[in-house]
């Protein structure tokens, strides 16, 4: 049966909302497929991404599924996103539910609702799309009629504080899995859904590739720690693994870029150069989570950025990965884009940070077009010992060289990550991230002849993460984080020769206390996100939306009468034996790996790149039948012959 | 590096509609999209010079975000001689739907933006009785000023209403307002009459949509608008 459009409903409370456009649709590129298609029971899937649509349009991990999804025949996606407070009162007010933005069909009518987690902070919004939607918030009442509610993205590594509202949780790349579940789903619809919501969730279950939260049961030590997770029907298996797509190269999305009419935080076309890092970083749980190393090629890289400038209009290419300059051939990449588009007005970045002159060469040669502005770079400790505990093998010597190396090529400004609140940081070590950024102003100026050059540092508070050798570490408590950004706002601004040039970022420690509270927190968790989501917590991403003391006392009340409490979850550290709410979730990294690479990192000692030095053991190539993946494949980019469509508009 | 951008050798003028639910597109979202669709499209536009360069478009009288349009214009100088329906068909394409190509004419000697002296404007105001519209239509031109409030980024602001209005009835199909209004500043927009009008009529505030349908120059005796594609005799 057809789907009514809400538009019509909708359309009369659009001029009374902020940025209407948003609401709309109708991007380039975007599709919108009948409701039915003859002869195919239909497979329908609502993607959100639980923010605003101005950060969730870009997404590239919705953007990809919404193609794949769409290209197969007998399916359709849409795409939802999270309403601002001012709509969601007047759709409440009007008894609108929540939409999709592509035909405005209703988010409750989808066969299922995939919600990709970048970040935590997203938690609430997903409560306030169920609720608008007609969805019941706890998985445990939904019937065969209610969309079947699966997480996706880096948070859901650890689903566990959302188990409560969450069918399904999926790890890993979403390309191959999300064709796998939509062929389990239709096969159950086509059989007249035998065993109704649980036998669709069983099928799913059984394939070890979907995690069906109610199907484990957690129990817990006196003490507060889990005891077990175990599940509790046959056929589930006791571990879930993640998903890797193995050839980049098959899969080369986004083709057709969507283009939104409003504005969205990356006005650009976004090609994924490789995805995985080995790096080693131990803070870094996109590192770890994603591996192993498979890098797109370059031949494919070409085609995707030529095909997406043409599809899109878009005048800016990003070359996204974890760490761009390790791509094997990215020193051709970046000379045969940039030869290519030589003479247009096309723009090619390369977000990386890597400290040293080979990233300078390739920030040099993507310029060409156009202004030497900032050059970034991310030591992230301020300290030789501080980077051997996080293994971030940057010296102090390999820093100054760099960036006198970028100061002599005419950049003007070099910006400088850092984080606080690592395990063992002493007030020293945050405290010397001044010592360093003197001594970035001391060698600019000389190297440069000018003394407007400038630096800034940007301090993010540092969050331990599931899945990285940082699981078991406390996290610094946010007075004592505080504190140090305070003495080296000092340090800084006590400076009469260097502080003036010298910029200071950062954010007050309170908001990671929350994310570290989400990140690492077990079911009980579930109580706290909806107690703060019916005290009016919405958009908790944004500072102007965010209210730590609401947080702190759902807290209170959601855990009153258990053991456990926000310090529990957040400042305290963990013992190998104990059950980690997502030891049962399988990375692909073996966890007493995992918890060597933790005990060398409290000796300072570091570990290399087994992309160039031989494997040691992290467990993830094994265990889920993977391997690196790169080149190089010495290919070359030829000159395009037709750089533009050739419409024939020329006279 | 600062690089030479290809000279201008021609300007094309081109009307476009805003339709349907793109009427939500503010003046800076129609930019964006416009600009990329230029390249889509592989138009030759020129670009300014400097270490930024923007393509050379030159926007006149924008409709305000909400409102519906036929004809909003604007100008364009290219680097080669064009195909003005090519171009048209092209940009068309390249848009996406509800952003319309209308028609695409060689620059004539004569400035755009000095023959866009005013606007016809509809507005149609499906839950309102007529009977009440027409009242409020005759006490509306019945006065010699009628003030309104406008909330802006600089707070409220009060204008008059009343002395753009060259013209104005109610179709009983719809209902609908037409109206001819002069471009003046400040700009008086439809929504400021249909806030007369309620004031002066005691109408609810139900929904309403505003398409402009024209814009160009005023035959101030008649009360029409024309075409700011012919130049003037």
């Amino acid at each position: 049966m057809p789907v009514e459009s809400l538009f019509p409903r909708l359309e009369p409370l659009l001029p009374s909302v902020q940025k209407p456009i948003q609401y709309v649709g109708g991007e380039l590129n975007a599709t919108v497929k009948e409701w039915d298609e003859p002869g195919v029971p239909m497979v329908r899937w609502a993607l959100m991404y639980p923010d605003a649509y101005e950060v969730g349009l870009p997404n590239q991990g919705v953007q990809i599924l919404y193609e794949v999804l769409n290209e197969q025949p007998g399916v359709l996606a849409e795409r939802t996103y999270a309403v601002w407070p001012d709509l969601e009162k007047l759709m409440r007010q009007h008894g609108i539910g929540q939409f999709t933005v592509d035909a405005h069909r209703p988010v409750a009518a989808f066969d299922l609702l995939g919600i990709s987690f970048a970040t935590e902070l997203g938690y609430t919004n997903m409560l306030t799309a169920l609720d608008l939607a007609g969805i019941p918030l706890d998985a445990a009442d939904r019937t065969d009629e209610h969309p079947v509610v699966i997480a996706g993205g880096h948070a859901a590594f650890n689903p566990e504080p959302i188990s409560d509202f969450l069918d399904a949780a999926v790890l890993g790349d979403g390309e191959e899995i999300v064709l796998a579940i939509t062929e389990v789903v239709r096969e159950w619809k086509a059989e007249g859904k035998p065993g109704g919501r649980d036998g669709l969730l069983e099928r799913l279950a059984a394939s070890g590739g979907v995690y069906v939260p109610k199907f484990y049961d957690v129990t817990y030590l006196s003490d507060g720690r889990i005891q077990r997770v175990a599940p509790n029907r046959a056929g589930v298996p006791w571990r879930v693994h993640k998903h890797t797509v193995m050839d980049l190269d098959k899969w080369p999305y986004p083709r057709k870029p969507l283009v939104p009419l409003a504005e969205t935080v990356h006005e650009r076309f976004s090609v994924e150069i490789f995805r995985g890092c080995t790096r080693g970083c131990r803070f870094c749980q996109a590192g770890m989570i994603t591996r192993p190393v498979r890098e797109r090629s370059i031949s494919t890289i070409g085609d995707m950025v030529q095909t997406g400038l043409e599809e899109s209009g878009f005048e800016e290419v990003g070359l996204l990965s974890l760490s761009s300059a390790d791509h094997s051939e990215i020193g051709d990449i970046a000379t045969g884009l940039a030869d290519r588009y030589d003479g247009s007005n096309v723009s090619l970045s390369l977000p990386s940070t890597r400290v040293d002159a080979f990233n300078i060469t390739l920030a040099n040669e993507l310029s060409r077009n156009g202004r030497r502005s900032g050059l970034t770079f991310a030591p992230e400790g301020g300290t030789e010992r501080m980077r051997k505990v996080i293994n971030k093998m940057v010296t102090e010597e390999d820093l100054i060289r760099t960036v006198a190396t970028a100061y002599s090529n005419g950049w003007r400004q070099v910006k400088l990550y850092f984080m606080c609140g690592l395990p063992t940081e002493t007030d020293e070590d945050v405290v010397a991230i001044a010592d360093l950024a003197r001594k970035v102003i001391e060698i600019g100026r000389e190297v440069s002849g000018r003394r407007d050059i400038r630096c800034t540092v940007s301090i993010g508070g540092f969050v331990p993460k599931p899945h990285t050798p940082f699981q078991w570490a406390a996290q610094g408590d946010h007075e004592t984080v505080d504190a140090r950004l305070a003495k080296l706002r000092n340090a800084i601004r006590s400076d009469r020769n260097y502080g003036k040039s010298i910029g200071l970022r950062y954010h007050d420690g309170r908001p990671s206390i929350i994310e570290g509270l989400l990140s690492r927190g077990d079911r009980r968790v579930g109580a706290v996100i909806r107690t703060v989501w019916e005290q009016g917590g919405r958009f908790d991403g944004w500072s102007e939306h965010f209210s730590y003391d609401r947080w702190v006392e759902a807290t209170e009340k959601a855990l009153a009468g258990t053991p456990v409490d926000l310090d529990w979850y957040t400042t305290r550290e963990r013992e190998y034996a104990e059950v980690l709410p997502w030891d049962h979730l399988d990375s692909g990294l073996d966890r007493d790996w995992l918890w060597e690479d933790w005990q060398d990192a409290i000796d300072e000692v570091e570990v290399d790149d087994c992309r160039w030095t031989p494997c040691f053991d992290c467990g993830v190539c094994p265990q889920l039948g993977t391997e690196i993946q790169v080149g190089p494949t010495g290919q070359k980019l030829l000159p395009l012959t037709v750089v533009s469509t050739g419409a024939p508009t020329r006279g | 590096m600062e690089r030479t951008q290809a000279p201008p050798v021609q300007k094309l003028r081109i009307r476009f509609a805003k339709r349907g639910r793109l009427r939500f597109a503010s003046h800076r979202d129609f930019q964006r999209a416009f600009e990329r669709a230029l390249r889509r499209a592989g138009v030759p536009v020129a670009y300014s010079q400097g270490f930024t360069p923007h393509p050379k478009v030159s926007y006149a009288g924008a409709a305000p975000m909400g409102a519906a349009s036929e004809a909003e214009y604007l100008e364009i100088a290219v680097t080669e001689e064009c195909d003005p329906p090519a171009v048209s068909a092209a940009l068309d394409a390249a848009l996406p739907p509800g952003l319309d190509i209308v028609d695409v004419v060689v620059a004539d000697h004569g400035s755009l933006a000095d023959r866009l002296q005013a606007s016809e404007w509809s507005i149609e105001l499906p839950d309102a009785p007529f009977e009440a519209l027409a009242a409020a239509v005759e006490a509306f031109l019945a006065e010699p000023v009628v003030e309104v409030q406008r909330m802006t980024k600089n707070g409220v602001r009060t204008l008059d209403a009343r002395s753009a209005v060259v013209r104005m009835a109610v179709d009983p199909a719809g209902p609908t307002i037409r109206l001819a209004v002069r471009h003046q500043s400040p700009t008086v927009r439809p929504d400021d009459v249909l806030t007369g009008l309620r004031r002066l009529g005691g109408l609810r505030d139900t929904a309403h949509v505003a398409t402009r349908l024209a814009q160009g120059p005023l035959d101030e005796t008649a009360g029409t608008v024309g075409d700011p594609f012919t130049p003037p005799r």
